[in-house]
């Protein structure tokens, strides 16, 4: 019989990450992602072409997001790096004969040595001015491809069609789906978007929950507490500075090879690369991994049925986009979180108190 | 050789040009800490107000910018009494989206009203005019009298912020908000004041932009470039560094387009991104900071 | 009716509780000393009169008026100046301009002009030029006081204006106070340094924990109640 003299049992807590039902959630997201590979067999080129879209710009979110939104570096000059992996794909596949497909991560890879040079001048800004800064550094980016002739200076160029052909899989495609040419690209690019757009999810939760993550966490919330408890701020930005150039670096590589024509306004502008980017994040809930999810859905719908309306529709995004950081700076997401407490990427850390059955069990064990 | 003493003189004046840009900006932030991402935006909309007086009313441009000053001050003024006092605070990220956001909406609601057609404001002689220095060297009238202009407003605001009383209030808030407070200062009104008082130097700066150029909806993003550098080559704290910022700026481009033409506005990006390395501080740094 | 009342102010920053429904008035002329231990909250409660913290509108009530929800520049122009602790002059201002700035919310006749705050404080006036940063630490709360006194307050709030100083040159400052006294001003003395603050006061208050722990006037207090109030038990 246990006396009163018998240690008190020790209580062990340990941090965990997961939400309500995380079981649940990974397995409807499992079936989502097979519907959206097996997409192709049903769905007609149009939609495919609008997925991928929607696809990319997701993925050009989650990578803003984690600047801005995570590590606090507001960047108005991402278009940049999405310019660069264009230019990089066009560089690579037309003057090096490489393969297309392994042409987007070579992008990135360059992308990334771009990025080291780039961090070390810009982070010598803060805030607002970092943010113009980074502006200033896209505009050189566009200016200097604009005078290199070998990828059509100012006026750009396109892809000879023995690139096009010459993606991989396409001839397999044509024969099981019963495509022609530019139709199995599509269909092959939209699998490359699927194949990005998970791994920028999946990169951004895994960073999160791992220990960086928990760093990136403090900064967003309170930096200068964060540097006082030890994180180093200079190197956790530029880590981060480093793998989002990456990540969209082979986004804009993706993106120019589905669009096989290349021009510096086009690659380096603003108002594609940036502000619809930033418009998706604030819409969707900025600092959170569902929020851009949210936002590139509803931006998508307005694209696809407002964007004819020009200049009326680019003045109602500004509108839109001001009213939510006004009224509802934490994005739709928020407002849904703030009702429910939902996560269905989980990511803070929960202190997990184990039920009594278990301190038992360890004490006789 | 005389190619390149053009180059130098055609830079210095430039750089009053782009002095009076980041005038306003340098002004903004000084009061406020804020950077305003529409402030190129809000330069071509009063270059645009400008053309629209001139041209209601049978004005000269210099009348119409008069006349179109006090009616800017006061929409700088509300503008940020109502929007913008909202978004200052200690987080980063709504006044720069809210900003950027009002560029989007600026520029797209120029193009409905105006359309993307190219605009010029009139003067007359004066546009061509030039004054000739010997030895084939001539000044134009209108890049002078963009200089004299620079320099007077920053000798004006100067004046402002040293010898009067809501020039302290200024430099005051700009110390110590909550202090400020202490003193009687009402911050959303002393904010919305320096708003309408950048709002003013906007128009001038519109003013010369129009005479000198042509200028369209979308030529803003580029304005508020410029102005950001010459601030940042200057120096934060300081209006005349803000000119010294303009004229460097300047010089760096007209040389460059000395070399070549297509290089101009990147020999100015890379001037900037030069001092930024060397000088993070700028040339010209106020002391304390 | 006493000049200012305060009835049940409480204060939080964020989720900490700073002070527990402080009841205290006094009236028009008098000086008040409160003293405490650090972190008791005395600093809170003279933000809380001066508006930097906002709480309900009866929560403060200045001649029967209530104040409690009001910001500090409407607080200012009723009268009530704030020298803040560590004194906060502005760093891009000489000293004649903070002295200045002192009056720009509330501009009304009376005794404190800038010739008056520099015949009390004499040693401003040789440095009227001087950037606030480059004085020493007495004539910077020379400065600070001036500068709360150029709004012709009725009623001046002292925090900690003895911090970091030597004890003789907390006696000049504190040589200046019964001048301030002469011209009407209530004066409210937040202090650590007990013994200044004693000889000066009308009454003394002492906090703990947020709390008031007593009240009286100096010469009847022994030191032993001092003392418990200020520790606890």
């Amino acid at each position: 019989m246990m006396g009163e003299d018998a240690a008190k049992p020790m209580q062990t807590f340990r941090t965990g990450t997961s939400g309500r039902a995380p079981g649940a959630i990974a397995a409807i997201a499992c079936v989502m992602l097979l519907a959206l590979a097996l997409l192709p067999v049903v769905a007609g080129r149009n939609l495919i072409q609008d997925l991928i879209f929607l696809f990319y710009m997701l993925a050009l979110a989650q990578c803003w997001n984690l600047l801005a939104g995570y590590a606090g570096l507001i960047s108005v000059g991402q278009q940049a790096f999405v310019g660069l992996g264009g230019y990089l794909l066009f560089a690579l596949t037309l003057l090096g004969g490489i393969d297309p497909l392994l042409a987007i991560p070579l992008a990135g890879l360059v992308s990334a040595l771009f990025a080291f040079p780039t961090a070390l001048i810009v982070f010598r800004l803060r805030g607002a001015y970092f943010a113009i800064g980074t502006w200033v550094v896209a505009e050189v980016y566009r200016l200097v491809f604009a005078q290199f002739k070998p990828l059509g200076g100012g006026t750009g160029m396109s892809l000879t069609p023995s690139v096009t052909s010459s993606v991989p899989g396409i001839e397999w495609v044509k024969a099981l789906l019963d495509v022609r040419t530019p139709a199995a690209r599509d269909i092959i690019s939209y699998w490359a978007a699927l194949a990005l757009m998970v791994g920028t999810l999946a990169f951004v939760y895994l960073v999160l929950r791992s220990r960086r993550g928990l760093a990136l966490g403090a900064i967003r919330d309170h930096e200068g507490a964060a540097a006082g408890l030890g994180v180093d701020i200079y190197r956790v930005k530029l880590a981060v500075y480093v793998a989002t150039a990456a990540m969209t670096g082979m986004i804009g590589a993706l993106i120019y090879l589905q669009k096989a024509r290349i021009s510096p306004d086009a690659a380096f502008s603003v108002t594609d690369w940036t502000a619809y980017v930033v418009f998706i994040v604030v819409i969707g809930g900025i600092g959170t991994i569902e929020g851009p999810v949210v936002g590139a859905v509803i931006f998508y719908l307005l694209q696809r049925y407002l964007a004819d309306f020009g200049a009326s529709y680019l003045i109602l995004l500004g509108t839109l986009g001001i009213v939510v950081m006004l009224f509802a700076p934490k994005g739709l997401w928020g407002l849904i979180t703030e009702r429910y407490d939902l996560a269905l990427f989980p990511t803070r850390r929960r202190l997990v108190i184990p039920p009594p059955a278990e301190i038992v069990s360890k004490t006789q064990g | 050789m005389t190619g390149w003493l053009d180059a130098l003189i055609q830079g210095v004046l430039l750089g009053g040009l782009y002095a009076l840009f980041a005038a306003g900006l340098s002004l903004m932030f000084g009061v406020m800490r804020l950077v305003n991402l529409a402030h190129g935006d809000i330069i071509v909309l009063a270059a645009f107000a400008i053309l629209v007086v001139a041209g209601k009313l049978g004005l000269d441009p210099f009348v119409a910018a008069a006349l179109a000053a006090p009616i800017l001050f006061v929409i700088g003024f509300t503008l940020q009494f109502v929007l913008l006092n909202r978004t200052l605070g200690r987080d980063l990220l709504p006044p720069l989206l809210v900003t950027f956001g009002l560029s989007i909406i600026i520029q797209n609601g120029l193009l409905q009203t105006f359309s993307a057609d190219s605009q010029r404001l009139r003067s007359g002689a004066i546009e061509t005019a030039s004054i000739p220095l010997g030895g084939g060297i001539a000044i134009g009238v209108v890049p002078l009298l963009t200089l004299l202009s620079a320099i007077a407003v920053i000798v004006v605001l100067n004046m402002i912020f040293y010898r009067t009383s809501i020039g302290r209030a200024f430099r005051a808030t700009s110390d110590d908000l909550e202090v400020a407070e202490l003193m009687g200062i009402e911050i959303s009104r002393i904010f919305a004041t320096a708003m309408g008082l950048a709002f003013v130097v906007i128009t001038i700066a519109a003013l010369y932009l129009g005479l000198r150029a042509n200028f369209d909806p979308t030529i803003g993003p580029a304005r508020l470039l410029y102005a950001f550098e010459a601030v940042i080559i200057g120096g934060l704290g300081s209006f005349w560094g803000t000119l010294a910022g303009g004229v460097v700026l300047g010089l760096a481009q007209t040389i460059g387009a000395r070399i070549d033409p297509e290089w101009q506005i990147l020999a100015g990006h890379l001037a900037f991104l030069v001092v930024l390395v060397l000088r993070p501080r700028g040339l010209f740094p106020r002391a304390q900071d | 009716m006493p000049l200012l009342e305060t009835r049940n102010l409480t204060a939080f920053y964020g989720d900490f509780q700073a002070l527990y429904g402080i009841d205290m008035s006094f009236d028009e002329g008098e000086t008040i000393a409160i003293i405490g231990a650090n972190g008791a909250g005395k600093s809170t409660f003279l933000k809380a009169i001066a508006g930097l913290i906002h709480g309900t509108p009866d929560s403060v009530r200045l001649e029967g008026t209530p104040i409690g929800a009001r910001g500090a520049a409407d607080i200012v122009k009723l009268g009530i100046a704030l020298v803040p602790e560590g004194r906060r002059l502005f760093p891009s201002l000489t000293v004649e301009e903070n002295l200045l700035i002192g009056g720009y919310g509330r501009k009304i006749a009376g005794p404190w002009t800038l010739d008056r705050v520099y015949a009390l404080f004499p040693i401003l006036r040789e440095r009227r030029s001087a950037a606030t940063p480059a004085l020493s630490g007495g004539q910077q709360q020379m400065a600070a006081i001036g500068r709360a006194l150029m709004s012709n307050p009725r009623i001046l709030l002292c925090d900690e204006i003895s911090l970091g100083l030597a004890p003789i040159i907390i006696a000049d400052i504190y040589a200046a106070l019964p001048q301030i006294k002469a011209e009407g001003t209530s004066v409210v003395l937040v202090e650590q340094d007990i013994v200044q603050a004693m000889k000066v006061a009308d009454r003394v208050y002492c906090f703990q924990e947020g709390r008031l722990s007593l009240t009286g006037r100096p010469r009847e207090l022994t030191r032993e109640q001092i003392h418990r109030a200020y520790f606890g038990s």
